[in-house]
């Protein structure tokens, strides 16, 4: 059986920051398993601009920012293979896959990184009412048909849930001739980024309308008409506040799964919050040597956050396989809890003695929050106290722990990650 | 005095910002957290503007379609002008990021540059 130092599963933008990290971490033996034809992820259909300001203190496009990561692939001549789809990952980090050339493989990973991402949440999981006809598309497939492919999927369009990729498309459809006629949010908050409603709805006057649903889809072979309710408290629709809109084409952006059908089947605990893997601060799993990083961890609104996120999971599974493959420590360490507001954190532990000098401790919050407090408590005492004008669970919040502070807490067992109004 | 609360665009962040106007000059530009944030919500009130992004038609590649935008930002008025241009127009593979597709988009002054890579096959 092949072997390799670390394999990495996915090729988008978390596995291509993970690869890179671990080998300026001194790992020679790298492979990337990717099922697309080429690397970048969703970032190649992402045309817009707008990705890392953090990282590289420019305005890109995704290709652009792929590709910045890409060429470091390529220039430290970090093997990777295209077409190939992952079937399994054992607990004893064997990986099977396949792919046209070489048929079904397997390869000894000393450490696995699983960058998988995300996949949309699909009609059938919205328990939308209506016929099923043509022209009914997840965001982001109508992204890929107008952006890689050059289809435009209809030309009178009605969206359906307010996440940046509906509402990105809500622009890049308008751009192309179609006529967006509404965006319709069940929440009573946008699902998407603050600029994204600004720059791609009010722009071009296209009504957003919050507590929003769609109740019936007409149409016997191709879609002819939408119609759209109010929804109370209750999240039922309320009678006589119907709407119908004629349109050909009917958008869902409702939300985003991290895929990881992988790290189930190898036995991963997960997080019923994040559907994603629970980790420590090394971004390791509860399997020891298979780190996640990236949206399949649990999904992020900024990419920048994401090669961040996948250069740590890089450098600790750098440190696991210099380490003879094993942890550098047993301790699972102390528990972070997210309450009060807080929805979850990543990771869910930290060991003080494996944590680099600063750790990023990323959360959502669970509802829209002004002027309110970002706490965290080192068991009953309040430790950090952050003023933030607003709060959304469309934005990604995050606090840093400092391991000075860990370290000289007496008796610390406890870290508690909360939101207070003061 | 006149105040004007912006959703800054600069980046993802989103920052709130206040900006206070005398007789249409900007006095004070607050909330804002880097200095595009000043720049976008100076222009914002005077003269906005935006980057456009989109696709254009490539002939003997390995894709349909290369990925652009305007290599600065054009004023929000000329969006759907620029758009025009934009569909309008045809290039050849091989194509490398940061190469002119359009030059002087819609009259703006500003090209249109690929944002990725297309092999000539």
């Amino acid at each position: 059986m092949e072997k390799y130092d670390i394999v990495i599963v996915g090729g988008g933008p978390a596995g291509l920051a993970a690869a890179i990290s671990a080998r300026k971490s001194g790992i020679e033996k790298i492979l990337i398993l990717e099922r697309d034809h080429e690397l970048g992820g969703i970032l190649n259909q992402c045309i817009h601009n707008g990705f890392g300001l953090h990282t590289f203190k420019e305005e890109l496009t995704g290709p652009e920012y792929a590709y910045r990561f890409m060429q470091q692939v390529f220039d430290e001549k970090i093997e990777y293979k295209l077409n190939t789809m992952v079937m399994d990952i054992s607990a004893e980090r064997i990986v099977t896959a396949m792919n046209r050339e070489e048929g079904m493989f397997q390869i000894e990973a000393g450490a696995i990184i699983l960058a998988m991402g995300c996949r949309e949440r699909p009609r059938g999981a919205l328990n939308i009412p209506g016929y099923r006809p043509a022209g009914i598309f997840s965001a982001g497939t109508a992204q890929r048909l107008v952006n890689i492919e050059g289809y435009m999927p209809g030309r009178e369009v009605v969206i359906l849930g307010s996440g940046d990729i509906g509402l990105i498309m809500a622009r890049r459809m308008t751009l192309e001739g179609a006529k967006v006629k509404v965006v319709a949010e069940l929440m009573p908050y946008s699902g998407g980024l603050k600029r994204n409603i600004v720059q791609c709805l009010d722009d071009f006057g296209i009504p957003l309308k919050l507590s929003h649903t769609v109740v019936d889809i007409e149409g016997a072979e191709h879609l002819s008409a939408v119609t759209i309710a109010e929804v109370g408290k209750d999240g039922k629709p309320i009678k006589g506040t119907e709407e119908r809109y004629t349109c050909d084409t009917l958008l869902l952006s409702c939300g985003l799964i991290p895929e990881n059908e992988l790290s189930r089947s190898a036995g991963v605990e997960m997080n019923p919050v994040t559907n994603g893997p629970v980790v420590n601060e090394s971004l390791e799993t509860s399997i020891p040597g298979v780190f996640a990083c990236g949206n399949v961890l649990h999904v992020h609104d900024l990419v920048d956050f994401v090669s961040q996120e996948a250069g740590l999971a890089g450098e600790n599974a750098a440190a696991f396989v210099k380490n003879g493959c094993k942890d550098l420590s047993d301790e699972k360490g102390i528990d972070i809890v997210a309450t009060e507001g807080a929805r979850y954190t990543v990771p869910t532990t930290v060991n003080v003695d494996r944590m680099n000098d600063l750790l990023t401790v990323r959360f959502r919050v669970g509802a829209v929050f002004q002027d309110s407090y970002v706490s965290v408590y080192f068991n009953d005492e309040r430790v950090m106290h952050t003023k933030k004008k607003i709060m959304a669970p469309g934005e990604m919040e995050q606090v840093i722990l400092k391991k000075d502070k860990l370290k000289s807490f007496d008796g610390l067992n406890k870290i508690t990650v909360k939101i207070e109004h003061e | 005095m006149e105040t004007r609360e912006l959703t800054c665009i600069g980046c993802p962040m989103g920052c709130q910002i206040t900006v206070e106007l005398d007789k249409g000059e900007v006095v004070s530009v607050t909330g804002n957290t880097c200095a595009r944030g000043d720049i976008y919500a100076r222009k914002e009130v005077t003269n906005p503007t935006r980057i456009v992004t989109s696709t254009i038609v490539i002939k003997g590649g390995d894709k349909p379609r290369v990925s652009c935008k305007t290599a600065n930002d054009i004023p929000k008025g000329k969006i759907f002008e620029v758009m025009k241009d934009i569909d309008a127009a045809e290039v050849d593979a091989p194509v490398k990021i940061g190469d002119v597709l359009v030059k002087d988009v819609a009259g703006t002054g500003v090209d249109v540059i690929a944002t990725r890579n297309i092999e000539k096959v």
